[in-house]
């Protein structure tokens, strides 16, 4: 077909160059739609909403989409195009390279390696931590030991709830369990399970927290509990109960007091970390760190359930103190060996 | 749609994908964090007391004293995992974060996973509730003297707005965490105002005309035609008309969109052909 001569305003029309970018929107807007359809689909149900067919596009509307983008940032100066552009390929990186394996899967590898590897890892921490809480207890014991006022000083008297040095040793074998007046407290252990969960599991929480302060605040709050502790041990042994009461308190303290330590042991490596990088970047240790300790606080969390439903149900309804003793060693026995025995993965 | 301000340069940071385009992550201000933060804790509370009266209500009626560790056992979980459960889905963002169309993404460029996710919020317990227990003891022991009490509020005040304090908007939870919170605000597909510029206008601009405004203007140009604001297209077609030298003579919506159209169809043509005019005291 011959060249027509031009009308004029077709002419007016020849000087713009054919790539128009609204016609590269109208051509390339039908994937974006799609993919973004697709998105909001697989964000609200998942990956079982999409046929495979679809899965199969995601990709391909994926690199699309981003490619779009870099088109568009070189050629249009269209505002909202951009932005929409680019939070539809932020959404779909995000997506697309976001989690790579199922919620279940997840929860096996936990328990399997990830916990017993990141508890592992503090093995250093632990063992500080304990050493910590051990001083704790033996500073207040000796004191209480050779005089009993002191013990005023460590435990404070609404925690004690009459524990103390004025009360006979009738009273005392009564807290922990023995004698006539321990039958009275058998109903609403639940109740009594679940508020020390919580609240130990608070308290641990802010003893790993804590450890961002170089690590300091933590292991006062650990030789805090180690003095309470050696107060109240002191205290029993020395109206002759010290073996009951450690049978009263070793049935779930084996757990607690492993959980007390990892979680101090977790705020302490964040705290090193800052303190100590080593050769890697401050942010990258204290990021390695904390990811690491978020993994033991998930652990500490599940050993403090353990321990609170020891305390609440195992104690009170166990009384007999050698039974007490095999308990509190069988569950310490348990974890050291789900955490520290070699795994047939750390071979290889 | 209001169209985003013009981000501000040292709040992007590179953020490449496998394929090799940058994704340029913008950080969320500090208010829109705290924005975030305040509408789960309304969210949580309104979540707790629906959950104390559901338990109230069946404790009542059941009669037994089960409900009262079912309740503290919720209250507990609620309160730990709240941040974490959501943090964990797909947009890894809680519904205050949603509202405020922010997100938090691992600072590597690598998966958020779910040890960062608990870490950052376990961080939390602290950066919230120790302020609050400094000042509870200081004003209820007499033991610790006032400025005792206040060297802990201050020193506690220092943890909980740590994120003031460094260029990444981290917080302690993110700095431990390796994760940062970045916009992710959903954009809706609207309209192309260009489309149809190539029938030609029935008004046209000349070159000169065209060439007094850059690309900042042309987009604030864009944000006034789809924002539809009567009295703000006055103000801005007045503007325009008397800095080119034109009468009054047509529509303000008409005479502005043939302006944006033209406008940006110079720009762009500039643009590929490797010049970019940023805004009107760039050279053009």
């Amino acid at each position: 077909m011959p060249p027509a001569i031009p009308a004029p305003e077709a002419l007016a029309r020849l000087d713009t160059p054919n790539f128009s970018t609204s016609r590269f929107r109208a051509e390339r807007e039908a994937d974006w739609i799609a993919f973004e359809t697709l998105l909001g689909r697989l964000e609200r149900k998942g990956a079982k909403a999409l046929t495979s067919d679809e899965l199969l596009q995601l990709p391909s509307l994926y690199r699309a989409t981003l490619s779009s983008l870099s088109i568009a940032r070189a050629t249009s100066l269209d505002r909202a195009l951009l932005d929409y552009l680019e939070s539809l390929s932020m959404r779909g990186y995000f997506l697309i390279y976001g989690v790579r394996e199922t919620r279940w899967s997840r929860v096996r590898r936990f328990f399997r390696t990830d916990w017993p590897a990141a508890v592992r890892a503090l093995w250093k921490e632990t063992l500080i931590v304990a050493l910590v809480i051990l001083l704790g207890a033996l500073t207040s014991w000796t004191l209480v030991a050779h005089n009993p006022e002191w013990y005023f000083n460590f435990v404070p008297e609404e925690m004690a709830g009459g524990r103390d040095p004025r009360a006979t040793a009738e009273f005392l074998q009564a807290t922990i369990g023995h004698g006539k007046a321990a039958d009275e407290q058998q109903s609403g252990l639940h109740i009594f399970a679940t508020y020390l969960f919580t609240h130990n599991s608070r308290v641990s929480i802010l003893s790993f927290a804590l450890g961002f302060a170089f690590g300091v605040p933590t292991m006062m709050l650990e030789y805090y509990q180690g003095i309470g502790l050696g107060a109240m041990l002191a205290l029993f042994a020395g109206k002759g109960l010290g073996v009951d009461f450690g049978g009263w308190l070793f049935i779930h303290g084996t757990t607690e007091l492993f959980a007390a330590a990892l979680s101090g042991a977790a705020g302490l490596r964040i705290g090193t970390a800052i303190l100590f990088p080593g050769a890697r970047g401050r942010l990258q240790a204290a990021s390695e760190a904390g990811r690491t300790a978020g993994k033991v606080m998930v652990g500490v969390i599940l050993m403090l359930l353990a321990a609170g439903l020891l305390e609440g149900f195992g104690r009170q309804l166990v009384t007999d103190t050698l039974l007490r003793y095999g308990i509190g060693t069988a569950m310490l026995l348990f974890w050291l060996a789900y955490y520290y025995l070699p795994r047939r993965k750390d071979a290889a | 749609m209001t169209a985003a301000a013009r981000p501000r340069r040292d709040k992007v940071r590179a953020f490449v994908t496998p394929e090799g385009v940058d994704l340029e992550l913008r950080i969320a201000s500090a208010s829109l964090r705290f924005g975030a933060l305040l509408i789960d804790l309304m969210l949580l509370l309104a979540a707790l007391v629906v959950f104390t009266l559901l338990t109230v209500w069946a404790g009542f009626a059941s009669r037994s004293d089960l409900l009262i560790s079912i309740w503290l056992l919720g209250a507990f979980v609620l309160r730990t995992f709240w941040f974490v459960g959501f943090e964990l889905g797909q947009r890894a963002a809680t519904p205050g974060k949603r509202a405020m169309g922010i997100r938090v993404v691992a600072r590597d460029g690598g998966r958020l996973t779910a040890d960062a996710v608990i870490a950052r919020n376990l961080m939390r317990e602290l950066e919230i509730f120790l302020p609050l227990m400094m000042i509870g003891f200081g004003a209820a022991e007499d033991m610790v003297s006032g400025w005792t009490a206040l060297a802990g509020v201050l020193w506690s005040a220092t943890l909980s707005l740590f994120l003031l304090f460094n260029r990444d908007r981290m917080r302690m939870g993110d700095l431990i965490a390796g994760t940062w919170v970045v916009m992710a605000q959903r954009a809706k597909l609207d309209r192309d105002m260009a489309a149809g510029a190539e029938a030609g206008d029935a008004l046209r601009f000349t070159d000169a005309e065209l060439s007094v405004y850059g690309i900042f203007e042309l987009q604030e140009l864009e944000r006034v035609l789809r924002g539809r604001d009567a009295r703000v297209m006055r103000e801005v077609a007045d503007t325009i008309r008397h800095k080119i030298g034109r009468p009054i003579a047509e529509e303000d919506d008409v005479f502005l969109l043939s302006y944006y159209r033209q406008l940006k169809t110079r720009l762009e043509r500039k643009l590929l052909f490797g010049k970019r005019r940023e805004d009107k005291y760039a050279s053009d």
